[in-house]
């Protein structure tokens, strides 16, 4: 932070390390060195496919997590009675055209394209597309995910089925 | 084919394994790609096996697993159950002003649900006179008419044909006031619910209705105006199952303490009680209800918070005070016992045939269809009262989310319970019947939510719809 609050803009290449790093983290299930990356008030939302653009208070969303429900989401997750993702599913996550700019309130705006595969047994491979609208702080010393905004390209989840694990 | 048979009279349940051999591939469908199957080749029609058995003797009720995977039975059901019953096509306040408009799917037909320029809400077949294409190709928006691109055919929004390039190529005969888009035979509505028939005879939306209406009442009752609304954003997802499944999931009580243990962890880790009396598969003891006409509901003490006057901690503390002026609103309108039946129960509401309004967490609003006999398009929207300020209409939205939908903490373990049966469904020959048979021993005034007894009022109404007059007589 300098002296004006503004936040200093991190390189492309420090953000791509966050999301790669995220990206790892998510893929390989290590879902509390995943909540490690994000800030003590961190929210993760997944807007609906019909208003990507609205806000979750007064828009019905697929997800709208503040950092409570995100901690417990990720207790669902690691419990085998999370039927929907028993046994855990692979998944394969790519980032790209990762953008960089600074946000209101002093956050730094991170973009990127996202493709998830998502495997389950019997031949069930599902893809997710969509763009990342992340917002970024550093706390501690480290750069930390504040907001964390995954949508969805498709028009309607459809055969995509449910957002059970993280997008 | 007679439909509810008297179970000592079918010799399906002494010896399933006899019918087994005359049924095709006709449901080979479950959880892939491939759902189209050979159409044309199933000789399901032939087997005299019923669908529904009932033998209140014996206390059994059972549905045969080809409902759930022939194509012949879906064709059947296009024609006999969407064809035949009050299908949901909208909510009022999604086309509030003349000229909103909503296109979707209902009963396979694309229509056009929307507000004319004098205020009538029509339900028009989004297909040009013409040649077929769609007149309108937006999700959602307001018009003051529709236009075909493919010959410029233009509409007014009460569906009359307003202009035709050329008219003068169709000679003097020509009558253009017989060429308007078509409208849904019949659209009337209940408390803001529209529904259409596409059988122009069917017996009115109210009477049909029959004791459903009391329960829509109860949700609507929410609103001090009596107004809710359809919020924003929609959750359109797929389930690989039979949309059927998604009827008795709806109003199944029974499977919340297996399938929904995470949901009951995060409940209780948030300081909600989720203690069990002892004996008792939930925190409270409610009832499943047969509302006629394939309607039903199940009933239920509150345990889990409502946003309509019922706090939990989940919600915050700084929510205390209002919920209880929403609550004190209540009171002072309906008096104590009609406020505490609002807030203080739950309830799930199946209208037949596939039309959820679940007033729990939140209020959802869910409709389902068959796009195969092993996969179904579901759409949920979240409803509320149309005088909520920014603060009640986010907490609404957060509390839904603690439950429904496909993100939230419980919808994705039903759809994989779902999935996961109708993959065991591959095995429809061998294993032939799901058992809904749960309190048949007790009264009809016993039957708790946890229970299957409003289950069989949905299939009972199924079976006498698929499979003929005399359904629904109970020996």
């Amino acid at each position: 932070m300098n002296e004006a609050g503004l936040q200093t803009l991190p390189s492309r290449a420090d953000v791509e390390d966050l999301l790669i790093r995220e990206a790892e983290l998510l893929d390989n299930w290590e879902l509390d060195a995943w909540l490690d990356l994000l800030t003590d008030d961190a929210t993760y939302y997944v807007p609906p496919t019909d208003k990507p653009d609205a806000s979750h208070a007064d828009t019905l969303f697929i997800v709208a997590d503040d950092i409570i429900r995100l901690r417990e989401r990720v207790l669902r997750l690691k419990d085998p009675n999370c039927h929907a993702e028993y046994p855990p599913s692979r998944t394969r996550r790519f980032i790209a055209n990762v953008r960089v700019r600074p946000a209101e309130g002093g956050l730094i705006d991170a973009r990127a394209n996202f493709v998830v595969y998502r495997n389950r047994r019997g031949g069930d491979t599902r893809m997710f597309t969509g763009e990342y609208r992340n917002k970024l702080t550093h706390a501690g010393g480290k750069l930390k995910i504040a907001e964390r905004r995954a949508v969805l390209d498709a028009e309607e989840l459809g055969s995509m089925g449910a957002v059970s694990f993280i997008l | 084919m007679m439909a509810i048979r008297h179970l000592a009279n079918c010799p399906a349940t002494q010896q399933c394994a006899i019918y087994s051999p005359r049924h095709s591939d006709g449901g080979k469908i479950q959880g892939s790609s491939s759902v189209q199957s050979d159409t044309g080749q199933s000789n399901t029609r032939q087997s005299n096996t019923p669908l529904v058995v009932e033998s209140p003797q014996d206390h059994k009720f059972l549905v045969n697993r080809r409902s759930f995977v022939s194509d012949e039975v879906l064709r059947d059901e296009v024609e006999k159950v969407f064809g035949s019953q009050w299908i949901y096509a909208g909510h009022d306040s999604e086309v509030r002003n003349p000229g909103d408009y909503r296109t979707r799917d209902i009963a396979g037909r694309p229509v056009i649900f929307c507000r004319d320029g004098k205020g009538q809400v029509r339900a028009l077949i989004n297909t040009c006179r013409h040649r077929g294409a769609k007149v309108c190709r937006e999700r959602e928006g307001n018009t003051r008419g529709f236009y075909c691109f493919y010959h410029g055919w233009t509409y007014n929004t009460d569906g009359s044909l307003r202009g035709v390039p050329g008219e003068d190529g169709y000679g003097p005969d020509w009558d253009k006031s017989q060429y308007g888009l078509a409208h849904a035979p019949r659209l009337e509505s209940y408390r803001d619910f529209w529904f259409v028939n596409f059988d122009p005879h069917a017996q009115d939306l109210h009477d049909w209705l029959a004791d459903a209406k009391n329960y829509i009442d109860l949700v609507v009752e929410q609103s001090p105006s009596g107004k809710m609304e359809l919020i924003s954003g929609t959750q359109e997802y797929e389930i690989r199952a039979n949309w059927k499944l998604l009827v008795e999931n709806s109003v199944d009580d029974y499977h919340l303490l297996s399938t929904h243990i995470t949901w009951m962890n995060y409940m209780s880790n948030s300081g909600v009680n989720m203690k069990r009396p002892k004996g008792d598969l939930l925190p409270s003891r409610g009832k499943g209800i047969d509302l006629g006409n394939g309607h039903l509901c199940i009933d239920n003490p509150n345990y889990r918070g409502r946003p309509v006057a019922a706090w939990i901690s989940v919600y915050g503390e700084e929510a205390k005070a209002d919920i209880d002026n929403i609550r004190a609103e209540l009171a002072d309108r309906l008096g104590e016992a009609r406020a505490a039946r609002v807030a203080d129960t739950n309830r799930n509401l199946s209208i037949f045939p596939n039309l959820v309004i679940n007033d729990g967490s939140s209020v959802t609003v869910r409709n389902f269809w068959p796009v195969a006999p092993g996969r179904m398009k579901v759409t949920a929207w979240a409803l509320g009262p149309v005088e909520e300020n920014e603060e009640q209409r986010a907490r609404r939205l957060h509390a839904f989310l603690t439950f429904y939908g496909p993100g939230g903490f419980a919808t994705p373990d039903d759809v994989a319970a779902l999935e996961s049966a109708q993959e065991g469904y591959a095995s429809w020959r061998e294993v032939e019947w799901n058992d809904i048979s749960r309190g048949m021993h007790k009264d009809a005034a016993d039957q708790l939510d946890t229970d299957e007894a409003h289950i069989r009022v949905f299939w009972r109404r199924w079976s006498q719809l698929m499979e003929g007059a005399g359904a629904g007589a109970r020996p």
